[in-house]
């Protein structure tokens, strides 16, 4: 670390220490552009989100030129309107089976089946679940919409076992949008997984096997310890991606029926958009945005920890 | 034991294949439902129904534009801001580089909202490049960490040698630095035009002519007006759509030895 030494400084006074400074200004200047834009289109909406939540502002009407302030009354319309609890609800249900449960648990044993069977086994089935992440959001929500629809695949499988389907996205949405998400998802934690099982030193888990350490034990005891940094961030990283998924519930159930999948970011999409209300919507928003910020802050330390 | 291990995963292999099962076979099928079947007589009429310039070549077009800004502001602005940031030591380098991770985490659907509001108060609403200036600032924070990271792997000896000769920092930055990281500097380009190919809520959200709208935003009103009636022509849609990034994912997941190129260079 080069720690300016006043004993240089000498007789020309200020002069230089200015011009080094101002060196070292510019030697930052090319930071300028990133910072103006995340300024401009990250910190200034999620600061005109807290502003606008105490606010009635809204799409059309009198509300639209002239959004009056009204303290924390979407706040406390939250508690009171019937939907919130459950889309709150449906959310942390969304997020905790389908990446928490789903997409890790998945994910992980994927990974490490793959660190026991044939290479081209492995390189197949990693391209199946490889490819359903890859294709663009809404072409998925497609597949899956057919997938679980009235006479899609899903069904037809069941009735050639003689099981007799349901109409699964009026029926079960939740389930529907959770198993969609969990087939979507999965791909990231088996990368995430496989990178971090490569790295497991082949030694210890040998010297594991010497000992008489059981399959399972070995896992217990061995291997996810030695990963555990990897499942941390992976977990935050998938809660906060699928805390955000709005395109597959939106194209397969839109949040219905009445309501029985509607999570946080489609029921503030549906306030704001839908019933204009600008002011609400921007209230729920707030509060997915300081739950995103709650993990990403979690995240961040976890990461701080891992590289000292 | 190895067996075991095959059998369970060619089970889930299938089950991730399923649903696309349907998207593939429907797309040949004149006659498709939303029943997966083999088509009685199979057909190219559904590509040949898609591929007209108002349904498929100007939505993709845009999807074009949007990406490839969206990539290219991605990368100016992130090599730009990784360049101090891999080179010089300061106190502000920990906590921006954390900020910007931070920054990776906020949920942009989220924050669609409060943009819209923005927008319609800086009436950039239905601007295409406006909407590229913010879906690359969504994907910046990644961008920069990503850059950031190969940046750091540039051995720093060759600069020296190039400042010697009395070349400027952005002049070393270009000639030497940006050459030897062409690799880097290609995944995050893919990753972030994959990225931005597929993303469907910022421009169905900032963008209302359909003149303007990329694949994304148009195969969704296809579907709702068309969907119900044809089912061959929404995957024969989709499967064009879906195949540039498909193409390039390849591309990545090849030239890097690995598709850990994506994922990896998330965790810093």
């Amino acid at each position: 670390m080069a720690v300016p030494d006043i004993s240089q400084r000498g007789p020309l006074g200020p002069g230089p220490r200015l011009r080094g400074a101002l060196r070292r200004g510019l030697r930052w200047l090319p930071v300028l552009p990133s910072v103006l834009l995340l300024a401009l289109f990250m910190a200034a909406p999620v600061a005109w989100s807290f502003y606008a939540s105490f606010t009635d502002a809204a799409l059309t009407g009198k509300a639209a030129l002239n959004p009056q302030w009204v303290g924390l009354d979407n706040y406390a319309r939250m508690l009171t309107d019937p939907v919130f609890p459950l889309s709150a609800w449906l959310t942390v249900v969304f997020v905790a089976v389908s990446a928490i449960l789903g997409q890790n648990a998945v994910g992980l044993v994927i990974a490490l089946l793959m660190t026991r069977s044939g290479g081209a086994t492995a390189s197949l089935v990693g391209t199946a679940v490889v490819a359903a992440w890859v294709l663009p959001e809404i072409v998925a929500a497609f597949a899956a919409y057919a997938y679980f629809s009235q006479d899609g695949t899903l069904n037809q499988l069941l009735g050639t076992f003689g099981v007799q389907g349901a109409n699964w996205l009026y029926a079960f949405p939740m389930p529907a949008i959770i198993l969609a998400n969990v087939w979507r998802g999965t791909a990231f934690s088996m990368l995430v997984y496989r990178a971090a099982l490569s790295d497991v030193p082949r030694d210890i888990s040998e010297a594991a096997l010497m000992d008489g350490a059981r399959g399972w034990q070995r896992l217990a005891f061995i291997t996810l310890p030695v990963i555990r940094g990897s499942i941390a961030t992976n977990l935050m990283l998938t809660t906060l991606q699928t805390l955000a998924v709005f395109t597959l519930i939106w194209v397969m159930t839109a949040g219905g029926p009445s309501n029985a999948s509607t999570t946080l970011p489609v029921l503030a999409y549906q306030e704001a958009f839908k019933l204009g209300d600008i002011g609400y919507g921007t209230a729920i928003a707030s509060v997915l945005i300081l739950i995103g910020m709650f993990f990403g802050a979690v995240y961040v330390r976890l990461i701080r920890g891992a590289k000292p | 034991m190895r067996f075991g291990a095959n059998a369970a995963l060619v089970v889930i292999g299938l089950c991730f294949v399923l649903p696309l099962a349907w998207l593939l076979l429907a797309s040949v099928d004149p006659h498709a439902g939303y029943e997966t079947r083999w088509p009685q007589s199979a057909s190219l009429a559904n590509f040949a129904a898609v591929l007209t310039p108002g349904l498929l070549f100007q939505p993709l077009a845009n999807s074009f534009i949007l990406s490839a800004g969206t990539a290219i502001v991605n990368l100016v602005v992130a090599v730009l801001a990784a360049y101090p940031l891999s080179r010089c030591q300061s106190r502000f380098n920990k906590p921006f580089l954390y900020a910007i991770l931070f920054g990776t985490s906020l949920p942009v659907t989220a924050i669609m909202v409060p943009v819209y509001g923005l927008f319609v108060q800086l009436q950039l609403l239905d601007s295409m490049p406006a909407t590229i200036f913010f879906m690359a600032t969504t994907t910046l924070p990644m961008a920069i960490w990503m850059t950031k990271n190969f940046m750091d792997s540039v051995p720093l000896e060759l600069e020296e040698a190039a400042w010697m000769d009395g070349a400027s920092g952005l002049a070393t930055l270009r000639r030497v630095v940006m050459p030897l990281m062409r690799q880097g500097l290609g995944v995050v380009f893919i990753f972030v035009f994959i990225q931005a190919w597929g993303n469907f809520f910022v421009p169905f959200i900032l963008l209302l002519s359909t003149s303007k709208q990329p694949a994304a935003v148009s195969v969704f009103s296809f579907f709702g007006q068309h969907g119900a009636i044809a089912y061959g022509e929404l995957a024969a849609f989709s499967i064009l759509y879906s195949v540039p990034v498909l193409v390039l994912y390849t591309v990545v997941a090849r030239g890097s030895g690995s598709a850990f190129a994506l994922s990896g260079a998330m965790k810093g």
